[in-house]
């Protein structure tokens, strides 16, 4: 193994990314625009949900329960009939629809206990438990209230202090920014690795380091320095702009550590990249397995939904992936300050996965490279 | 007045007249003002160094790039009117540079002819009859099935020849046609297209060579330069003119002064064999054997070069050359038999030896990214050429190849003469003892081949590195020690060029190797019968069937279903033939939809918390045992200290901390406010905001328990006051597959249809086969939608597969109806494959593309398109992107259908924009793709 070799194949690496400007521009997209928007798209759990109210009672209390739902949680509930409620739910204009039955005021104040509706869109999962749980709270805390107004109904003496850790506000686009610079980096290095070790394969280029001293276990380090670099530059630019900058997030922990973090695992995704180069004989297989592999590794790792809920089987195979572990880490180092005596755990896993990968790309490429022209 | 092929009133006599055209590629002139007229019904060919702009000019002629600056005037009519390229390029046949650039590889003979004849607008049994009638004429008949990727150099010209005429065009226009073709194949080519012209004596034909003797038998020349024409006339008129023999010396003499300045002839002194021959063997085969699959690609050959020797090979493309020198250098290990280099076994793994040799392959272009420097220094770094010694070793290869005044430019922008020496100059950077030479000159014009000859004459004599070198120009093969001739896999003979010829009794080495070529059963094999048959219908029927066929009239001009069949029917088999992405597409779709409809939940639960119990009463356990005993959360060791429970939380180990104060349980007894301290993890808001939910719906419960159990006061009170029942509709048991089942459906229609469709073209621009494109009759719109076609019915039968997935093993019903369903799937599909092609017409590589296409749709349809999140709720650009995503309006489709029962009436709302994204987004694609090349 000669470490300049690796080197100077790096480099030409490097330079042949910057004579593609499609591909920078992409590059750069990926990580500004596209991250912005992820991040000011992202509403909070219950950020303008649709509520609709059938107000059967028309009383003082039931226009004060109509009132008190208020942006940003909810839009102004839109007032309709009975009859308008079923296809209102249907075309999904409301995820809830709140029904206050006649008599309503009348009922309770002579403790006739009556009965609320509250009619909730379920195939909308992620509003659906957490609304139904506010609007039940809105409802209680304007009835007690109003109660109040005419008896006096005893304070329990526990109160439940409830504070936020690490976002106090539960700002979304904290969490959104970085999980999506997440998804970029695992995507962009997969692409930069795999899709450009199938195009030197059908440009015959790879055939020509062949015959040069070099071996195959140096031309895949070259690649994957370099590549991994690249990608490493943007997402550390993204996080200081866009995320620190743009979108205002403060970073609690060290930014040292968490590229430490970022290198480690794109030491593991640009060999799985070259690994699917390797699997994929032409670039529309690539672009399919590229598919197949990024939508799990997103959607599973933990960035989007928590990993704890998921079923136990998904959990453990998840362990597999990269995405996972750096999901963790960027969480514990960005958020909640956790130092290296908190996340070693999952360096070592990564750095074992990445290990795992990059033995699998280089002995798959070693086999492969007599059929690669 | 309708331009009628042979009528000679209407035909000028120039087929093509240019005036002051010029062309350029950024600074580089390619055409500098080209005046010239191109006599009609004549073969006339284009000869000169490549670089020249014979390429450009004939892309020009054939209406495949852009016309920039002049006028050009191709059959009558101006090239620059989009209106006359239509009407003419029915008229036109181009062969582009390259062996079988234009053909689709992994279709077979008849499917490639077919193809090209359908989108002249041909079709049935009147196709057939043409396309039988050609590879008869070309000896491909036996080959019908084979795919074009698999046919040999010389075939895979007949082939493009076949293709290029299944119209009877009126002018031919080959570029480099011979180029990369053995002798034998060359002749028989060229007696070919005699034949042909006999038949139609009006066809012009405009030729582009590289190969002098060829051009001896055009009927007239131009002679190029530097994208300017030297002179024009009959090969006679040019010999006459410059009082030469050969075209070739003419040719160097009709150069400017400055250039012919240099020129040397080639003189190489004969090689000095030292008394020990035999021991100084440099490379050497025994039996060496390729077989890939059930084909034999080298078969047993055996040779030996002597150290110092110019050692030649030649033959046909694919005859086994390549594969050959490739074993040699370790790069294929082969299937039996050894090699060896210095004495010494093959190694693939032996660095040392590979530093010994310099190799310059046939298809490498150095890295196009790197200066001249920079390639010559990348190259002496990986050959560990010590770093001090390097600048100097740079200065001398280019002061020896003469790259001097180009040091600091890129490969391609230099012409190939010098790429070629700086190719050479690559592999001679290290100094290696021997050069093995994979086609070094093919496309070189001959000032540039003469040159390139010196430079190794010079190294084997004065240096005595030996060189290893394969060549298609017989003039080249006379000039080595020994040559091999090779055919199929097989060397027919080695022996010096001048024994050969003595041998076979025939005055060159041309009409040698033929006769070799013939002994060894090529002829019989490649082109038995080269004549037209002459049952052959009248040039003039077949050219009314044309006419009729192809339609003058009306909207098939513009639109021809048949054009747009045939680019899809050559779609679909290009896809047929590769089962691999068509399992990935289908099964692809049914993994993730695995994966997904179970791994993605929104059941919140197993949430992790401990307890910090400063009290340590019973009523405090209590408190704990209560939030324990809720299915949302389960209970993790007590907490010890503020310090301990600061550390689990930053890992991450608890979402949920609480703190029950000193003196809770008394206090409590006491009426005294206490408080409850409860930290929750924040870093994941949407899981941040279900633990506040719970923790405070358990903390009510609790109390109210208590105070009931206690008969503490009057605590049930408000929670007596009224019922709120809650009830969730579509999904009543709240399950997240049959939430997530109907939403995923619609990503993955999207995602992988996209991406099907989105490396179709620019794949086309890359591989280089977007010429067919450019130059027949096919409009953007039939081009378009012809790829989308396969890929719209691919993704048509992913939805059909999954929706029976869903059903029957996920367990979601579909309540609503199927058929609005599956039009919307219809509709959608469309457009994920709409997008794709927009993508691909405006991406120049498929890397771009594909990276482009993952960006532009995984983040709208996973987080913009309500999968989610509800579009309702999303902010700024996110909301709007989600509002015109066609995932969002499918998404309320499938969701309605599947869970709500709905039907088309109710649906159609969310129809409207699916309805209006198809063509929107083809029009788009239409727009941005080019109809010719820039």
């Amino acid at each position: 193994m000669s470490p300049s070799n690796i080197l100077y194949l790096g480099l030409k690496e490097l330079r042949s990314l910057i004579r593609d400007p499609i591909m920078l521009i992409l590059i750069a997209y990926a990580f500004s625009i596209s991250i912005y928007t992820a991040a000011t798209a992202m509403p909070e759990t219950l950020n303008k949900s649709t509520i609709a109210i059938v107000d059967e009672d028309r009383s003082p209390l039931s226009r004060r329960i109509a009132s008190a739902f208020y942006p940003p949680h909810f839009v102004s509930p839109e007032l309709i009939t009975r009859a308008e409620m079923d296809a209102r739910m249907d075309a999904g204009l409301d995820i809830f629809a709140l029904n206050i039955p006649p008599n309503f005021q009348r009922d309770l104040l002579s403790s006739r206990k009556p009965t609320l509706q509250l009619n909730v869109d379920a195939t909308r999962m992620s509003q659906a438990f957490t609304g139904s749980g506010h609007i039940q709270t809105i409802i209680n805390a304007e009835v007690r209230a109003f109660v109040q107004r005419y008896r006096a109904t005893p304070q329990l003496p526990v109160d439940l202090n409830l504070h936020m850790r690490f976002n106090p506000q539960l700002d979304k686009s904290w969490f959104g920014s970085i999980m999506q610079i997440i998804n970029h980096i695992t995507m962009l290095s997969i692409v930069l690795t795999g899709a450009a070790l199938i195009r030197e394969r059908e440009h015959g280029t790879v055939e020509h380091l062949l015959v040069m001293p070099v071996t195959p276990f140096e031309i895949m380090s070259a690649k994957v320095w370099s590549m991994a670099l690249v990608v490493l530059v943007a997402s550390a630019l993204s996080l200081k702009i866009v995320v620190g900058g743009f979108l205002s997030v403060p970073i609690q922990g060290s930014m040292l550590l968490f590229l430490c973090g970022t290198a480690l695992h794109l030491f593991a995704t640009t060999s799985m990249g070259i690994f699917l180069g390797t699997v994929a004989r032409s670039m529309p297989q690539l672009g399919l397995l590229l598919m197949l592999v990024l939508l799990p590794l997103q959607l599973l790792s933990g960035a989007s939904t928590p990993r704890e809920s998921m079923p136990e089987l998904v959990q453990l195979a998840m362990l597999a992936a990269p995405n996972t572990h750096f999901v963790a880490l960027s969480q514990a180092i960005l958020y909640r300050d956790a130092g290296l005596s908190v996340v070693w755990p999952q360096f070592l896993a990564i750095a074992l996965i990445g290990s795992v990968l990059f033995g699998l790309a280089l002995s798959r490429f070693r086999k492969t490279i007599a059929t690669m022209t | 007045m309708t331009p009628h092929h042979g009528s000679e009133t209407t035909e000028p006599v120039a087929v093509a007249s240019l005036s002051d055209l010029t062309l350029r590629y950024g600074d580089i002139n390619a055409l500098d003002g080209i005046t010239l007229d191109i006599p009609a019904g004549c073969m006339a060919g284009l000869i000169g160094p490549d670089g020249v702009g014979k390429s450009s000019l004939l892309a020009l002629l054939a209406g495949a790039r852009t016309l920039q600056q002049g006028r050009l005037q191709v059959l009558g009519g101006d090239m620059r009117s989009a209106k006359h390229r239509r009407q003419v390029c029915p008229r036109i046949a181009y062969m582009p540079q390259g062996l079988g650039k234009n053909l689709y590889p992994t279709l077979s003979v008849t499917e490639n002819i077919d193809f090209f004849g359908r989108l002249f607008g041909h079709d049935g049994e009147a196709l057939a009859k043409r396309s039988a009638r050609l590879t008869n004429a070309t000896g491909l008949t036996p080959f019908l099935t084979r795919p074009a990727g698999k046919l040999s150099g010389g075939m895979k010209q007949k082939l493009g020849l076949c293709c290029a005429l299944i119209h009877d065009p009126d002018l031919l226009i080959l570029d480099e046609p011979t180029t990369g073709v053995d002798p034998l194949s060359r002749r028989l080519f060229w007696e070919l297209i005699d034949n042909i012209r006999r038949d139609r004596p009006h066809m012009s034909v405009l030729v582009a060579t590289a190969y002098m003797e060829e051009a001896t038998r055009f009927d007239w020349l131009a002679a190029m330069d530097a994208g300017r024409v030297l002179a024009t006339g009959t090969p006679d008129d040019l010999l006459e003119h410059t009082g030469t023999n050969s075209l070739e010396e003419a040719f160097i003499a009709l150069l400017p002064e400055s250039k012919r300045y240099n020129y040397q002839a080639v003189e190489i002194p004969p090689l000095q064999s030292d008394g020990h021959k035999g021991a100084d063997i440099a490379i050497e085969a025994k039996d060496l054997t390729m077989r890939f699959g059930d084909f034999t690609a080298v078969d047993h050959l055996n040779l030996q070069i002597q150290r110092g020797e110019i050692f030649g090979f030649v033959g046909s493309n694919g005859c086994g050359k390549t594969t050959t020198m490739k074993m040699l250098t370790g790069l294929l290990p082969p299937s039996e038999g050894k090699g060896y280099l210095f004495g010494q076994e093959v190694n693939p793994h032996d660095l040392a030896t590979r530093r010994r040799v310099g190799f310059m392959s046939q298809s490498f272009s150095l890295y196009s990214e790197l200066t001249v420097v920079q390639n010559l220094t990348l190259h002496a770094r990986l050959f560990h050429v010590p770093s001090e010694v390097i600048p100097q070793r740079v200065a001398e290869m280019l002061a020896r190849f003469d790259l001097n005044d180009v040091s600091n430019t890129l490969p391609d922008a230099l012409p190939l003469g010098h790429r070629q020496r700086l190719s050479l100059a690559v592999a001679m950077i290290h100094r290696p003892e021997t050069l093995i030479l994979d086609e070094p000159t093919s496309g070189v014009d001959p000032i540039a081949r003469d040159g390139f000859w010196n430079l190794l004459a010079e190294l084997s004599r004065r240096d005595g590195v030996t060189i290893f070198i394969s060549t298609h120009f017989m003039n080249e093969a006379e000039r080595c020690d020994r040559i091999a001739l090779m055919h199929a896999g097989q060397v027919l003979a080695t022996d010096t060029p001048a024994n050969l010829c003595a041998l076979k009794g025939s005055d060159t080495l041309e009409d040698a190797f033929v006769d070799y070529l013939m002994a060894a059963g090529a002829g019989e094999q490649t082109g038995s019968n080269t004549s037209l048959p002459s049952e052959r219908t009248s040039p003039l029927d077949s050219q009314a069937e044309l006419r009729s066929n192809s339609g003058l009239h009306g909207w098939r001009r513009i639109f021809d279903p048949r054009r747009m069949g045939s680019y899809a029917r050559r779609e679909t088999l290009e896809l047929r033939r590769d089962p691999m992405r068509l399992t990935l597409a289908l099964l692809g779709s049914v993994i993730l939809m695995f994966v997904m409809g179970y791994g993605i939940t929104f059941d919140v639960e197993d949430l992790t918390f401990a307890v910090l119990d400063r009290d340590q009463s019973s009523l405090s356990r209590d408190y704990a045992t209560n939030i324990a005993g809720s299915p949302y959360f389960s209970e993790q060791a007590p907490i010890i200290s503020y310090e301990d429970l600061d550390r689990r939380m930053r890992a991450g180990k608890l979402s949920l901390a609480l703190e029950i104060p000193p003196g809770f349980a008394r206090d409590i007894a006491r009426g005294r406010q206490v408080e409850i301290g409860a930290w929750v993890d924040g870093a994941m808001p949407t899981r941040a905001d279900t633990v506040q939910g719970y923790v405070r719906g358990i903390h009510a419960h609790w109390l109210r328990t208590k105070a009931r159990e206690a008969d503490y006061g009057d605590a049930s009170g408000l929670a007596g006051l009224l019922t709120i029942e809650t009830r969730f509709r579509y999904n009543p048991d709240v399950k997240s597959v049959v939430a997530m089942v109907p939403a995923v459906i619609p990503l993955l229609l999207m995602l992988i249809p996209a991406m099907l469709a989105s490396l179709s073209v620019v794949r086309e621009k890359e591989l280089g086969s977007i010429i067919n494109f450019y130059v027949t009759p096919t409009t953007r719109l039939e081009f378009l939608l012809g790829k989308q076609l396969p890929y719209i019915v691919l993704s048509a039968l992913s939805f059909l597969l999954l929706t029976v997935l869903a059903v029957s093993v996920f367990g979601v019903t579909l309540k609503g109806s199927f058929l609005t369903l599956a039009a919307a799937a219809l509709l959608y599909v469309s457009a994920a494959t709409a997008m794709g092609l927009l993508i691909s017409s405006f991406m120049r590589s498929q890397i771009a593309a594909i990276f482009g296409t993952a960006l532009l749709t995984i983040l709208p349809a996973v987080n913009f398109s309500g999968m989610i999140d509800p579009v309702s709720s999303l902010e700024g650009m996110g909301r709007l992107i989600g509002e015109l995503y066609p995932t969002t309006h499918f998404l309320t489709i499938s969701r309605g259908t599947y869970s709500k029962a709905l039907d088309f009436a109710d649906l159609s709302a969310s129809f409207t924009p699916l309805v209006l994204a198809v063509p929107v987004l083809l029009g788009l694609a239409a727009v941005l793709l080019k109809k010719q090349e820039r």
